[in-house]
């Protein structure tokens, strides 16, 4: 059951984030956005974080929201970007390179088959019995991880000062 | 598995039946303000066969799609629109046991599902290729990014009284003493709540997003027929999931003497309904620098001072300051 | 002081200070925010004397998140030494200007608290969030000029090519938690350690090396700082040129020495070929600049090359050299965009070459610091450039890496020629056109001062600052 949702679910998100990457109108590519979060949440919910999938799914409904409206007043969506390629030479640069790093990755894999093991993931660290449940997420944001919580707020605050600067116009 | 899935459909369908009776009893409610009588014809007494018709009219209508409408996002909108207000009575229990799921994090699923809905709106709003849809989709966003957080920040104050964001439990920290009826915390809470749920249903004082007097209907100007219906009934029906909401987190839920849960559960999630429904028939429709201001400027740091003081009424009560 | 703050305690007076600001912005005087820049000042230099008081302490704090040892100190006192500089280049730049508003303090506040964090961070999560608050605040002030089309370009690109270096930096974050199931470096390190590292860390590790490689402006990830430098107000890049950059090795170095020992070998070979591109790639392009600013960019870039040498030398006289080269350079990098900052010609800021014609005459003393600041750039005997390269390169020679050297060296000489040249304009040729003139300012002058004294008091006495750099290193090679 677990792997089939697993399954469905992942080849939806890969295959939405091709399509966000190769469609060429903007508001589409946000709409398969939208999916591809969306899938990603799931994900989460399968591996038991319930907080962190419901959490991804407001915050990122929000983001998106404000990434349409961007879109629409920058890019001027609907006409899709046609025209000689600005970046061509670049373009036809981008196969060879591409090869070369594909060759790069498989060297590398090939080489630590020997030793450590493909992919030298460790075991995961144990957070509580319900990693990802809204108490061990609340216990670690407000335990060990305080410092780091109380720096993004100045963050915010710092992001928040800059914005209003940017966006007042030009006083008296 | 079996189980869960004829509980939703049974759900899905009561909901159904109810939303489509709240529009009758909204025209009718408005009638009243208005000293008119209101629908009265189709069905005796007074015109109980109403919103079915108006459903049947809708569902005979011929599906009109813009020429140059963005065609598979103007499809796809109204049902975008309509799961997520489905969606949200997942976890609402309208009695002890009576629901499909009562999530450990109900409220959270809530507010997530519910925040979803913008998507799909927006895509109505672009996918009409209409200016008026587009800007309504725009003031949309405008909006309901805005009221977002006074709204989770209003639903958190419960949640901290209560210690849980189960629903249900919820509910049952109210026993004895509804929220609503805490000292000052509870009242005030009560009326932000209210504001943000009136913001996030872009209804009058706050519908500037469908103001017909400038942009004709809104985002859904182009829609028709049966898409016209699921619109509407989605909205309704977000309508009606956020007075439960309003019921479950200051009403007490299903708890009262006498008459069994659920009733007293639909009977409270009306009250919010209508309490709503007389605001839009008392009040004009603001300028949308009003509608942000009152957000950002007054409900976010009123909204925030009262969890903070909820949160220290709360430490207080539990010993944890001296 | 409590146990638990104390690590911190510096950090805590510039983040006390910013809120103070934020706050005394609202009341008068409105007319002017002058005095917000004077508070502004009032902290980092409180922060300098916490600094010092703390010397020569270590300890730990929030889970291990935070430490306080030398090496944060050192380079807290870097950061404060930029950032107070920076400020007091500021106050009259910025009415002149007319970009002086409360904000500009707060921001430059927070910037230099994300910086001072950079040092201070022993997790990866709160490197990237100090990493963030520093590049968050110096994008917006990069576009303080926002109705210049240049300040409008700087602001943009910096923060669109920093947004994309971050996420580059965060997947190396994820690869390595990948790899070894924690984000703080010491247990990173010990479960690096344990085992032969895998490419996924081989591989995280090379992104971190892209973020941090964007945020120290080492080629090939340099493209942004000349548009960047130019359209940005003088200060505000003299606070890029320098603080950011001090922050960025400061974690690049924890992050490397103390951490990632087990693939040395890996990254000094990576970074031996970085060190060569920057320095050359840095050198040949600033000659072909007119525009003073743009020079300064790319010899920045030309610095962080040399820096970079001695990251690759390591131990304590490679790391060690390292930190006294970011004094120096501090010190001479503000010095130089200071003088920049005072000069006017025609009511412009006088950043193109011709502007400096005859300066020798009109004004020699500021002409006299413009010059000596730019031998310390270029490395000559008196001053602390000389010092610093000295050390760097000596450093590179010890752990063998004599072509390293022998590059740098040469290097060196071809920057000798740019930073001349703006010499020879200001002795040899004569003026033309409308006159340049000095914009009066007691501040900067002042600023300019402390500068000329760090570099020439480094220069002639480098060894007890070596000295204490060198123990400042110590516990991250331990």
């Amino acid at each position: 059951m677990a792997l089939g949702v697993f399954l469905i679910v992942a080849i939806v998100a890969v295959a939405s984030a091709l399509a966000l990457v190769l469609r060429r109108n903007p508001i589409h590519g946000a709409l398969f956005l939208v999916v591809n979060l969306g899938c990603v949440a799931v994900l989460y919910l399968l591996l038991g974080a319930e907080f962190l999938a419901l959490a991804q799914v407001i915050i990122y409904a929000g983001a998106i929201m404000v990434l349409f409206v961007f879109a629409i007043m920058v890019l001027i969506p609907g006409k899709e970007e046609t025209g000689p390629d600005p970046l061509r030479s670049q373009r036809l640069m981008a196969v060879p390179l591409g090869l070369f790093l594909l060759l790069e990755i498989a060297l590398v894999l090939w080489g630590s088959r020997s030793g450590g093991g493909v992919g030298g993931a460790a075991s995961l660290p144990q957070v509580g019995v319900r990693a990802g449940g809204i108490e061990s997420v609340g216990r670690l944001l407000l335990g060990d991880y305080l410092f780091a919580f109380e720096v993004t707020s100045i963050l915010l605050l710092a992001a928040l000062v800059g914005v209003l600067t940017l966006a007042k116009r030009k006083s008296e | 598995m079996i189980r869960h899935v004829i509980t939703a459909f049974v759900l899905l369908n009561a909901i159904v039946l109810i939303v489509t009776y709240l529009t009758y009893v909204e025209r009718k409610f408005a009638a009243r303000m208005q000293s008119r009588i209101g629908p009265y014809r189709v069905g005796r007494p007074h015109g109980w066969l109403q919103p079915i018709a108006d459903a049947l009219k809708l569902l005979i209508k011929e599906d009109i799609v813009p020429a140059l409408a963005d065609r598979p996002v103007y499809n796809l909108a109204p049902i975008v629109f309509l799961i997520p207000s489905f969606l949200i009575f997942a976890t609402v229990p309208f009695a002890p046991g009576l629901g499909l799921a009562d999530l450990n994090i109900g409220l959270l699923f809530f507010l997530a599902v519910s925040s979803l809905e913008i998507v799909g709106l927006f895509m109505g709003g672009w996918g009409s290729n209409n200016k008026y849809a587009l800007l309504s989709a725009m003031r949309a966003v405008n909006q309901i990014i805005s009221y977002e957080v006074p709204f989770v920040l209003t639903a958190l104050i419960p949640v901290l009284l209560a210690g849980s964001l189960k629903l249900s439990l919820i509910v049952e920290a109210q026993r004895g003493l509804w929220f609503v009826a805490y000292p000052v915390i509870g009242q005030l809470a009560f009326v932000m709540f209210l504001l943000a749920t009136i913001a996030s249903e872009n209804r009058v004082p706050f519908d500037i997003l469908e103001a017909e007097s400038e942009l004709v209907a809104g985002f859904r100007v182009e829609y028709s027929g049966m898409k016209f219906a699921l619109i509407q009934l989605a909205e309704y029906t977000h309508m009606f999931g956020v007075s439960c909401l309003g019921a479950l987190l200051f009403l007490g839920g299903w708890l009262g003497p006498g008459l069994p849960g659920p009733v007293w559960f639909l009977l409270k999630a009306l009250f919010i309904f209508l309490l709503v429904t007389w605001v839009r028939w008392s009040f004009v429709r603001i300028r949308v620098d009003q509608i942000l201001g009152l957000s950002w400027k007054v409900l976010l740091p009123a909204t925030l001072a009262l969890l903070m003081a909820t949160g220290f009424w709360v430490a207080l009560r539990s010993g944890h300051v001296a | 002081m409590d146990a638990a703050v104390r690590p911190v305690a510096p950090l805590l007076v510039v983040a006390g200070t910013a809120f103070l600001l934020l706050v005394l912005d609202l009341l008068p005087p409105r007319g002017t925010k002058r005095h917000l820049g004077v508070v502004a000042l009032a902290g980092v230099v409180a922060a300098l004397l916490v600094t010092v008081v703390l010397w020569g302490r270590e300890a730990r704090a929030f889970s291990g998140m935070v430490v306080l040892d030398g090496f944060a100190l050192f380079f807290d006192v870097v950061i404060c030494y930029a950032a107070a500089l920076v400020l007091l280049l500021s106050m009259d730049y910025c009415g002149r200007h007319g970009i002086e508003s409360g904000e500009y303090y707060v921001l430059v506040l927070f910037s230099t608290l994300g910086m001072m964090l950079m040092a201070h961070a022993a997790d990866l999560i709160l490197i990237f969030l100090a990493l963030e608050l520093m590049s968050l605040s110096l994008y917006v002030l990069a576009g303080f000029f926002r109705w210049r089309l240049t300040g409008g370009e700087s602001a943009m690109k910096y923060f669109l090519l920093g947004a994309f270096a971050s996420g580059f930096f965060v997947y190396g974050v994820a690869l390595i938690y990948g790899a070894t199931g924690s984000t703080a470096l010491e247990r990173i390190a010990a479960a690096a350690g344990a085992r032969p590292p895998g490419p996924l860390l081989v591989v995280g590790l090379g992104l971190l090396l892209v973020g941090f490689g964007f945020k120290i402006s080492s080629v090939p990830f340099h493209m942004w700082a000349p548009d960047v430098y130019e359209g940005a107000p003088t200060s505000v890049a003299a606070l890029i040129a320098t603080g950011s950059k001090a922050a960025g090795f400061a974690a690049l170095l924890r992050v490397l020495l103390s951490t990632f020992k087990v693939v040395q070998p890996d990254w000094t070979a990576l970074l031996w070929g970085v060190a060569v591109l920057t320095m050359t790639v840095g050198n040949v392009v600033a000659i072909a600049q007119s525009n003073v600013k743009r020079m300064l960019a790319y010899s920045s870039v030309a610095h962080v090359g040399y820096v970079l040498v001695g990251v690759v030398a390591g131990g304590a006289l490679g790391a060690g050299g390292v930190l006294f080269y970011l004094l120096v350079y501090t010190f001479t990098t503000v010095g130089a965009f200071g003088v920049i900052l005072l000069l006017e010609r025609g009511r412009q800021e006088a950043v193109n070459l011709d502007d400096y014609g005859g300066l020798a005459e009109s004004h020699p003393v500021l002409a006299l610091v413009l010059a000596l600041f730019l031998l310390s750039l270029t490395g000559m005997p008196p001053t602390a450039g000389f010092a610093g390269k000295f050390y760097l390169f000596g450093a590179a020679v010890r752990s063998g890496y004599i072509w390293l050297a022998v590059i740098a060296v040469l290097n060196s000489a071809v920057a000798a020629y740019y930073y001349l040249r703006v010499i020879v304009y200001m002795y040899m040729r004569d003026r033309e056109g409308v006159p340049t003139g000095a914009v009066p300012s007691f501040a900067g002058r002042l600023a300019l001062g402390i500068a000329l004294w760090g570099v020439l008091q480094l220069g002639v006495m480098p060894a007890p600052v070596l000295n204490l750099a060198q123990a400042a290193v110590a516990p991250l090679l331990r």
